[in-house]
């Protein structure tokens, strides 16, 4: 995992030129450990810190208005005006592209960014949506019934990602 | 866990666990509205009704904003008392209302009971907004955010409620969910003002307001509805001021840190002194603005039950 | 024609193998022979000699037990003025259906019975109806407004039997005073609904924990007590007999056992409501637990339980007072006061009986002879020689009380869904037989 955290870091400063209006927002929750990690990486690469937020998606989702129980809403703090910055969405798993759409929903209602990247830790295809990340850690092929888990350290678990049959 | 349940009508009925979920769901969304943008889609295409029988602008105006942020379609609905007059009952009321397919429905009404009665006859979920005497479980549920906003914690904390707890819906909700969360509460008023057996219901009871202040953590002022005068409840509203006002004299004998609440509309010099209401100890315009973000939790949780 | 003058003829009944329960007078199995509308011999075993031919009825009533008709001394059947609620015919229907022969309406009808048209009407339609025995008591004062005194003198020779303000109790005890004292001339009883409408305060339950965590205004017992103790205190000035409605309270149990000691002239009533259920059964804002005087706390029932035992409360009423559905429907603190009485009454004084709070014999007392010797009625005993107004139940059998199989027209019972003991099978009023259960 950290390999490809590293290349990720290394890309972004590439892509962006260095780190001038760039800043992380993770989706919660998974992309809010994959973010912090990027941004300390990148201040051993750049020694420079990159501004962080959090992104909670549930307000935005498109489903629910179908479900029964509605799933738990966390904070979203970002603690910067983003308006005119370039922005990298930080999620763990991309899939159906969904959340991504409810991310970037919920990022313009707080302003107006110059430029939104997408960086993912594991795109697992099967995309509903038309969204593609810039920056992948890994692409894992998997069949579309089957669920992919990301665990971090940060939850007391061991780094890893694992396929979980249906 | 969510909040399995259809209504909001009392705070009786929820679990410790429940009101929890409703503050913490309360705090995330507390950020909505700090933004330049203060809307969010979750109830896009849900119809809220505001059905008020009593007068409330206040009340009214933070449910209205609350489901706005949240993208639903708000009605307000406040039928004159006169509908009774003219034999349509609560209920034929309501059901014309769910017919217009109305996912939640706000109720204000001077009858104790009223919401559960309308909670039985409709598919929408209620909340309710106040039901006579009896309970106002939403502005219980903005007290105990902002005094957990204000102190980190409720459990332990020591809160005095101040004045005409018998004709109080907003004393027995606050009651009612600060003890379930372990917080110490004790009630002032004249006898006159405290119905029967009220210690039954787990609080300390006091007639002197000065004892009831020592070592408070916070203090909530009831509104003195005037009327009361009439019904032998009290001498006047002068000798019920040099009683039981805050003053800043009496807010010394609470701890240094005491917070002040009060659920409006304040008559200043009555129950409160103006010098208390502006000061840095009253938390009053926070209790209002986190109410919005309050109702803007309960109108999510209970949009999934639908 | 033929048909109508069968059914108004007294056939003769023979009731088998009962046990027949004339309290006071006869407990045991035997036969009742009726004939010409009373009561023409009861014995075991009965009469060789019985009258043949197909005039004779015979009522099989091994296992069942055969009681005097049963007297309420309180109900109200809304008829004139409030005929959607109940009528006379409807009223009177549901009494039969309960085993009550004789019933004895309240005056809050619209217009109030405080004069002899009215007192005249509701006999006429009592007599059209031809069921039950209907005793209509007259008002205290005019409209019931607690001012000026009705025409008292008139209203009895009307055929009232009673004077009460039932309703809207006379709050000014000077009003009071002087009804008593002026029914002295009429030998009947004042029957007050004892209740201080300022302590009341416009309240819808018992005040107590139950009022306070539901926030409904309370009535507190003190509404109720402190009428009693008037009503006692002109009762010792006037020596006039004064009859308490529907007591509620301990403590009101307590000031006329005390009052009974001294020898004052009271009596007292108790509903069933009253010693089967508390103020508990208002949670939910249950409209239809909803009457006044309102349902109590645990030590009031067991006191008024004790006072069925020991004598100081005379009677089982009902209190019978039907409202209609859409009344009911309104919130709890809209919603009128009072529930329908006549159908539930039995099965639940039975449950006393159960308890061992009564003798059968007892309870046969409280309904049917106590009330009849308090008003001075022609009932409550199956003497030989007495009009044939008749019971016949099984105390054993179960049933699921369910509000819309009832004859009155209202709905209004906290009491549906209950599982209860004893039915009654036939009802018989003057030799004929008006109520079978089918």
């Amino acid at each position: 995992m950290n390999r490809a955290l590293t290349r990720i870091s290394h890309e972004i400063l590439e892509r962006n030129k260095g780190l001038s209006a760039l800043a992380l927002v993770g989706i919660r929750s998974g992309g809010e450990f994959l973010a912090r990690r990027i941004a300390a990486l990148i201040n051993q690469i750049e020694h420079a810190e990159v501004p962080i937020g959090e992104l909670d998606i549930t307000l935005y989702r498109d489903d629910l208005s179908l479900r029964k129980d509605q799933p738990e809403i966390r904070k979203t703090t970002i603690p910067f005006n983003i308006t005119n910055m370039k922005i990298v969405l930080v999620d763990d798993v991309l899939f159906t592209g969904r959340t991504i759409r409810a991310a970037l929903d919920g990022l313009m209602d707080l302003g107006r960014p110059s430029e939104v990247q997408l960086a993912v830790l594991v795109d697992r295809g099967h995309r509903q949506l038309p969204i593609r990340a810039n920056y992948v850690g890994k692409s894992l092929p998997t069949a579309k019934e089957e669920s992919v888990q990301v665990f971090f350290k940060e939850l007391g678990q061991v780094d890893r990602v694992s396929i979980i049959p249906a | 866990m969510g909040l399995n349940r259809k209504d909001l009508l009392t705070i009786a009925a929820l679990s410790a666990d429940e009101i929890h979920l409703i503050l913490t769901t309360a705090e995330s969304l507390k950020e909505v509205g700090g933004r330049d943008i203060k809307k969010v889609p979750a109830l896009r295409g849900k119809t809220v009704v505001n059905l008020f029988f009593e007068p409330s602008t206040r009340t009214r105006t933070s449910f209205e904003l609350a489901a706005k942020r949240l993208s639903a379609d708000v009605i307000n609905f406040s039928p004159s008392t006169s509908s009774i007059v003219k034999g349509e009952t609560l209920i034929d009321t309501a059901r014309n209302i769910e017919s217009m397919q109305a996912d939640i429905i706000v109720l204000r009404h001077s009858s104790p009971g009223a919401a559960d009665n309308l909670a039985g006859a409709v598919r929408s979920s209620v909340i309710n907004a106040g039901d006579g005497w009896h309970e106002h479980p939403t502005q219980a549920l903005l007290d105990l955010f902002t005094l957990k906003e204000k102190k980190g914690y409720i459990e332990g904390l020591t809160v005095v409620i101040v004045g005409d707890i018998a004709h109080s819906r907003v004393a027995r909700s606050n009651i009612l969910a600060l003890t379930k969360l372990g917080a110490h509460v004790r009630v002032v008023a004249p006898p006159t003002m405290l119905p029967l057996l009220i210690e039954k219901l787990g609080v300390t009871v006091y007639y002197r307001f000065e004892e009831a202040l020592i070592g408070a953590d916070a203090i909530i002022m009831l509104r003195l509805q005037r009327e009361r005068l009439g019904q032998a409840l009290l001498p006047s509203i002068r000798e019920y001021a040099n009683l039981y006002c805050l003053t800043p004299e009496r807010l010394q004998l609470a701890k240094p840190e005491a917070i002040v609440m009060h659920p409006g509309p304040m008559n200043r010099g009555v129950e409160i002194s103006p010098s208390v209401a502006d000061s840095a100890a009253a938390v009053i315009l926070d209790q209002v603005s986190n109410g919005v973000s309050v109702r803007m939790a309960l109108m999510y949780l209970l949009s999934g039950s639908a | 024609m033929k048909r109508t003058k069968e059914t108004m003829t007294p056939e003769s009944i023979v009731i088998r193998g009962g046990t027949v329960i004339d309290p006071g007078r006869f407990n045991g199995l035997a036969d009742v022979l009726v004939q010409n509308g009373r009561v023409v011999e009861i014995g075991m075993p009965l009469l060789a000699s019985l009258p043949e031919g197909p005039a004779l009825r015979t009522i099989d009533a091994t296992g069942l037990i055969v009681s005097p008709g049963f007297v309420d001394l309180h109900c109200h059947l809304r008829e004139p003025g409030f005929e959607y609620k109940e009528t006379i015919q409807s009223g009177a229907a549901s009494a039969i259906a309960g085993g009550f022969t004789s019933i004895c309406c309240m005056p809050n009808t619209q217009p109030v019975n405080d004069n002899e048209s009215i007192t005249d009407f509701i006999l006429t339609k009592a007599k059209e109806a031809g069921t039950a025995r209907v005793f209509p008591i007259g008002a205290i004062t005019k409209k019931s407004e607690g001012e000026e005194l009705a025409d008292i003198g008139e209203l009895i020779g009307a055929g009232c039997i009673a004077i009460s303000d039932d309703g809207r109790p006379v709050m000014n005890s000077l009003v009071m005073r002087r009804a008593m004292e002026y029914a002295k001339a009429f030998g009947v009883p004042v029957v007050d609904h004892c209740e201080d409408l300022h302590l009341s305060c416009g309240g819808s339950m018992n005040e107590g924990i139950v009022s306070t965590q539901l926030g409904i205004p309370g009535i507190p017992h003190a509404s109720e007590e402190v009428m009693v103790a008037r009503n006692l205190s002109l009762a010792h000035l006037t020596g006039v007999h004064v009859h308490l409605a529907h007591l509620s309270t301990a403590r009101s149990v307590e000031l006329v056992r005390l009052a009974k000691k001294q020898g004052l002239p009271v009596s007292a009533e108790v509903c069933p409501h009253h010693f089967s259920v508390t103020e508990e059964a208002v949670r939910g804002y249950n409209s239809n637990a909803k009457m006044n005087p309102p349902l109590r706390t645990d030590p009031d029932v067991q006191a008024l339980k004790d006072g069925l035992r020991d004598g100081t409360i005379d009677v089982i009423a009902t209190d019978h007072a039907p409202h209609a559905i859409q009344e009911k429907q309104l919130e709890f603190d809209a919603a009128p006061f009072g529930i329908v009485g006549f159908e539930t009454a039995l099965p639940l004084t039975l449950r006393l009986v159960e308890e061992g709070v009564l003798s059968l014999e007892q309870a046969l007392d409280k309904l049917a002879k106590s009330p009849a010797n308090l008003f001075h009625l022609p009932a409550g005993s199956l003497d030989v020689g007495e009009a044939a107004d008749v019971v016949i139940f099984d105390p054993k059998e179960e049933w699921v009380i369910d509000p819309d199989r009832f004859r009155s027209k209202s709905r209004n019972t906290p009491f549906g869904g209950w599982k209860v003991k004893g039915r009654v099978k036939q009802t018989i009023v003057g030799g004929r037989l008006v109520y079978e259960d089918r």
